[in-house]
């Protein structure tokens, strides 16, 4: 319907282009209403793909600033498994390993909070100064600087994460993977809650109604309609916390242990590429390493894309 | 049957029960946190603190007038950058939602928001600093207004999605262009949502330091000069924080602090101002 | 309509900002040559903030120092982004062939030294450690406390019979590459299974984030060793161990027992390890931190003035600038360092002509 739409304005502009200069300001309005509106169509058709070329453009300029580290170490860099920038040994597996563990236990302990949050003030009280001070709270979760998410989490969390380990009998280094997907996973709960919230608010009421009218339960209108109908943004949500967590540095590096290791449990200390990148970066003193670093990152950018293309194939699956 | 009933409403409660705690269990390492970083820097923060450029080791009355000055100008110019740029790349994906590019940008939006912030301060380092010759505001302001781009545009495109078609229709009705029904039907209708998700991509970048580490750079002294470095709260917290002297942890706990009241502020502010503008849906 | 506008004032943003950044460019030419910008090194990063503001009292020069860590110093130097560099670790040959578009010189600007803390709560005895165990505790050779091998230097003292949790940095720094560099010195093994660098491929141990990050995890784990800076332990109050020298002595940390390691021969170009050094009272992990300046400056438009005011400033930095180490917890650097130091100034040359007399 749109691009009918768009097609008819464009011829439209294109007869009355030559003859709208005499007829009444009413009808020059509209023309210019009509050029107007194609103006902002091709703007926003060039916001949207100007989005696309500077992802291209990222994706080049990582592929050329670390071209001195394919060609040296090719495709054994990601199946490597030694990391020895001394040696110029650059292996990226266990950090490949580090980073999706990481991020995707992060939102497995994440989603019920988030949702519960977007409920929480979507649904069941969205009015009144307790709700909108939670809503506000979330949402500064997401502005506390994540270094100090680092110094707390290695302050006060990690303790007693050491703690839990000992009782349950695992390894008890406290600082590992474990500690860091939780510190990840408080971190990236605004990120679904706020949209989530949006989405939930959204739900027409006359649905909901409806589904009251028939003797649904508030928790059965939830489930057949509430979820129902935002499940495409709560999945955008997802993603934005599962972008944050893959992206995620300086509290992870804080917590996570930093071994060039592969990790043998989800409590042994470990790295993410991200966290590599950020520890070594500043320091690294040769032309091959800091290319290297920065493959690094390309490689992370196509995790990022690949990860990316799953999800969306799963929120098309589940909308069908 | 009034057993199944019980059952459902208990259900029902439970459920309800259930998101509650959740809700507010999600809360408390906030609180923990929060508590930590005002016990630890309020006492620091006073006239002096504020008007003050940063000291030396070993000299009291340091302040931080220079970043924070600086990190409002470069968040400013960040947030006029990535907004706009934001929102109408939100529209396209939100009226064009079937189109091959809109499937292409939405990856590319997803993907940048997965982008580590330090590897954005590189490509805002080769495309811009490297360019220009030195450091500089502008380029550490163009980093962050990338990282900012994600949440605007995913936040404006899921809230205008939801928004019913009745709407547009109403508008195309009245004989409205389509960027007069966008600008002054859509985009009013889901302004909370739009805002919230740019409140939320300002508070994502208060507190980033990788990207302006090759970029802003920093600067011990006042500037204004968005062509020059210029300082930052985050980075000095970064540097700040990690010195070893009591003085300097002094300042860094303080700027925490204020980094965390201005936030707040901003969502304070926020509010008022969407009251203002009696936006409802 | 809000959109467009907002758009409008973007641009108009970036245009004045494109103006502004031309204008002081090529107009204001006063200010660009009274401000010096560096990069490099974090660990002198508090001395040199506090040489620079002293110095601007008296002369109004502004420096602009941001400690974004050696390697980026380097690299900054390198595209020319910056006047000069920091560094704790001297070039080496291949980073001068391949990454420095002209030679640089080396100028010794403040030496401090590494220490080894640990947290074993029931010993109140100073630990002791030789080279030899310090080595294979880092490479997971020595795993108790209670090791017939630290038992033999530790004869008082209540070795308790913990396991030891090594930890290290995770970050790239200046401190890592003194450790390491000191490690390779003394130790075979470790020099060909891991070498020196500021990051390495660690044999165990976990990794922690900076100074804070490697205190923290030491303060909290009974059993644990780690390495931090001589400035971080002594403000933060944190136990340390006794290092053997080359000599054959016990030593504690102190600024004393890093300027006596200091104190030796130090070669024409500036570059010289201080770690297992041969004097007697000297602590063998200490290092110096270097300035780093092109030794031709007549580039990018570079100005004679503000090249004269650099050099002028170093000089400073190297000699009453000295004053302000002792009391950040720095080593004044020895009488021999200086004169090297005002040998290589005298060396910078501007357009071919040297430029300090």
């Amino acid at each position: 319907m749109i691009l009918n739409e768009e097609a008819l304005t464009q011829r439209v502009v294109s007869n009355d282009i030559g003859i709208s200069v005499k007829k009444e300001g009413r009808n020059r309005r509209s023309v210019r209403h009509i050029r107007a509106e194609g103006v902002f169509k091709k703007l926003i058709f060039f916001v949207a793909f100007g989005m696309v070329v500077m992802i291209l453009g990222i994706l080049v300029t990582l592929v050329v600033q670390s071209s001195l580290s394919i060609k040296s170490t090719g495709l054994s860099f990601l199946w490597g498994k030694v990391w020895d920038p001394v040696r110029d040994i650059f292996g990226v597996y266990p950090f490949l390993v580090g980073t999706i563990l990481t991020s995707f236990l992060a939102l497995v302990i994440s989603i019920p909070f988030s949702f519960a949050v977007a409920l929480f003030l979507g649904e069941y009280y969205p009015k009144g100064w307790v709700p909108t001070l939670l809503k506000d709270t979330v949402e500064l979760i997401a502005a506390v600087p994540s270094v100090i998410y680092g110094f707390w989490g290695l302050a006060v969390m990690v303790p007693i994460v050491r703690k839990f380990e000992a009782a349950i009998g695992v390894q008890t280094t406290g600082v590992g993977i474990f500690a860091s997907s939780l510190i990840l996973a408080i971190m990236i709960i605004p990120y679904s809650a706020s949209l989530g919230r949006s989405m939930v608010q959204m739900v027409p009421g006359n649905l909901k109604e409806a589904a009251y009218s028939l003797g649904a339960t508030r928790w059965e209108v939830i489930k057949s309609v509430v979820l129902p109908y935002t499940k495409s943004g709560l999945f955008a949500g997802v993603m934005l916390s599962l972008g944050r967590a893959l992206g995620e540095t300086m509290a992870v590096t804080m917590v996570i242990g930093n071994t060039a290791k592969l990790p043998e449990s989800i409590f042994a200390p470990g790295n993410t590429m991200a966290s590599v990148i950020a520890n070594e970066f500043t320091e690294a003193d040769h032309p091959v390493y800091l290319s290297a670093l920065i493959e690094l990152g390309l490689v992370l950018f196509l995790v990022t894309v690949v990860i990316n293309m799953i999800g969306k194939r799963l929120v098309k699956g589940f909308s069908k | 049957m009034s057993v199944q009933v019980k059952y459902r409403i208990g259900k029902s409660i439970a459920f309800q029960g259930l998101t509650i705690l959740l809700s507010v269990l999600c809360v408390v390492p906030l609180i923990f946190i929060l508590v930590y970083i005002i016990k630890a820097g309020v006492t620091k923060i006073n006239w002096n603190f504020l008007t003050n450029l940063p000291k030396p080791v070993g000299e009291t009355g340091g302040g931080i007038k220079n970043a924070l000055l600086g990190s409002v100008e470069v968040i400013a110019l960040s947030t006029i950058i990535a907004v706009p740029v934001g929102i109408l790349c939100g529209i396209y994906l939100s009226e064009y939602k079937q189109s091959k590019l809109a499937y292409w940008t939405r990856l590319s939006v997803d993907i940048l928001q997965g982008v580590p912030s330090i590897v954005i301060g590189i490509i805002a380092y080769f495309w811009i600093v490297k360019p220009m010759g030195h450091f500089s505001a502008i380029s550490g302001s163009i980093a962050l207004a990338i990282m900012m781009l994600p949440i605007v545009v995913r936040s404006t495109e899921e809230t205008l999605l939801l928004l019913p078609d009745s709407l547009r229709e109403a508008g195309y009705a009245l004989g409205m262009p389509f960027h007069r029904v966008v600008l002054k039907v859509i985009i009013p209708c889901g302004f909370s949502g739009i805002l919230s998700g740019v409140m939320l991509s300002v508070a994502r970048i208060t507190g980033e330091t990788a990207p302006l580490l090759f970029t802003a750079f920093g600067n011990p002294y006042l500037s204004f000069d968005i062509g020059q470095p210029m300082q930052t709260l985050p980075l000095i917290i970064f540097n700040y924080a990690t010195s070893p002297y009591n003085d300097w942890h002094d300042l860094a706990w303080g700027a925490s602090c204020i980094l965390l009241l201005w936030v707040l502020l901003l969502n304070i502010l926020t509010k008022v101002i969407s009251a203002k503008w009696k936006v409802q849906l | 309509m809000l959109g467009g506008v907002a758009m409008l004032v973007s641009g108009s943003v970036m245009m004045t900002s494109c103006g502004g950044g031309n204008g002081t460019a090529s107009g204001a030419d006063s200010t660009a040559d009274n401000t010096i910008t560096g990069a490099g090194a974090t660990f002198p990063n508090p001395l040199y903030s506090k040489m620079f503001s002293e110095y601007n009292k008296t002369t109004q020069l502004k420096v602009n120092y941001q400690s974004i860590g050696s390697g980026g110093g380097i690299q900054q130097l390198t595209q020319k982004l910056v006047d000069f560099g920091a560094s704790d670790a001297p070039l080496n040959g291949k980073q001068d062939s391949a990454m420095m578009p002209m030679a640089a010189v080396h100028i010794p600007a403040t030496a401090g030294a590494v220490v080894v803390t640990y947290n074993l709560p029931e010993c109140k005895d100073t630990i002791k450690m030789t080279p030899e165990i310090l080595a294979n505790i880092f490479l997971g050779n020595i795993k108790k406390w209670n090791d017939p091998k630290i038992a033999a230097v530790n004869k008082t003292a209540k070795l308790p019979a913990t396991d030891i949790t090594v930890v290290h940095r995770s970050d790239g720094s200046g401190t890592s590459n003194i450790f390491t560099t000191y490690l390779s010195k003394v130790n075979t093994d470790w020099d060909s299974k891991v070498g020196k660098g500021s990051s390495v491929n660690w044999p165990v141990g976990l990794g922690g984030k900076g100074n804070e990050g490697v205190a923290g995890q030491v303060k909290q784990t009974p059993g644990s060793i780690g390495y931090v800076e001589l400035a971080y332990a002594i403000q933060n109050g944190m136990s340390f161990c006794q290092l053997q020298n080359k000599a054959g002595n016990f030593i504690t940390p102190s600024i004393a027992s890093v300027t006596a390691a200091a104190n030796i021969e130090i070669p024409a170009d500036g570059k010289v390890s201080l770690t297992n050094t041969e004097a007697a009272d000297g602590y063998p992990i200490s290092g110096l931190s270097w300035i780093l300046i092109y030794k031709e400056q007549k580039y990018n438009d570079r100005s004679l003035a503000k090249v004269t005011k650099m050099l002028k400033l170093v000089q400073w930095m190297i000699h009453d600038g000295q004053q302000y180490s002792a009391p950040l917890n720095y080593a004044p650097l020895s009488p021999k360092a200086v004169s090297v130091g005002d040998a290589l100034l005298k060396t910078i040359t501007y357009d071919g002509k040297p430029v300090l007399q």
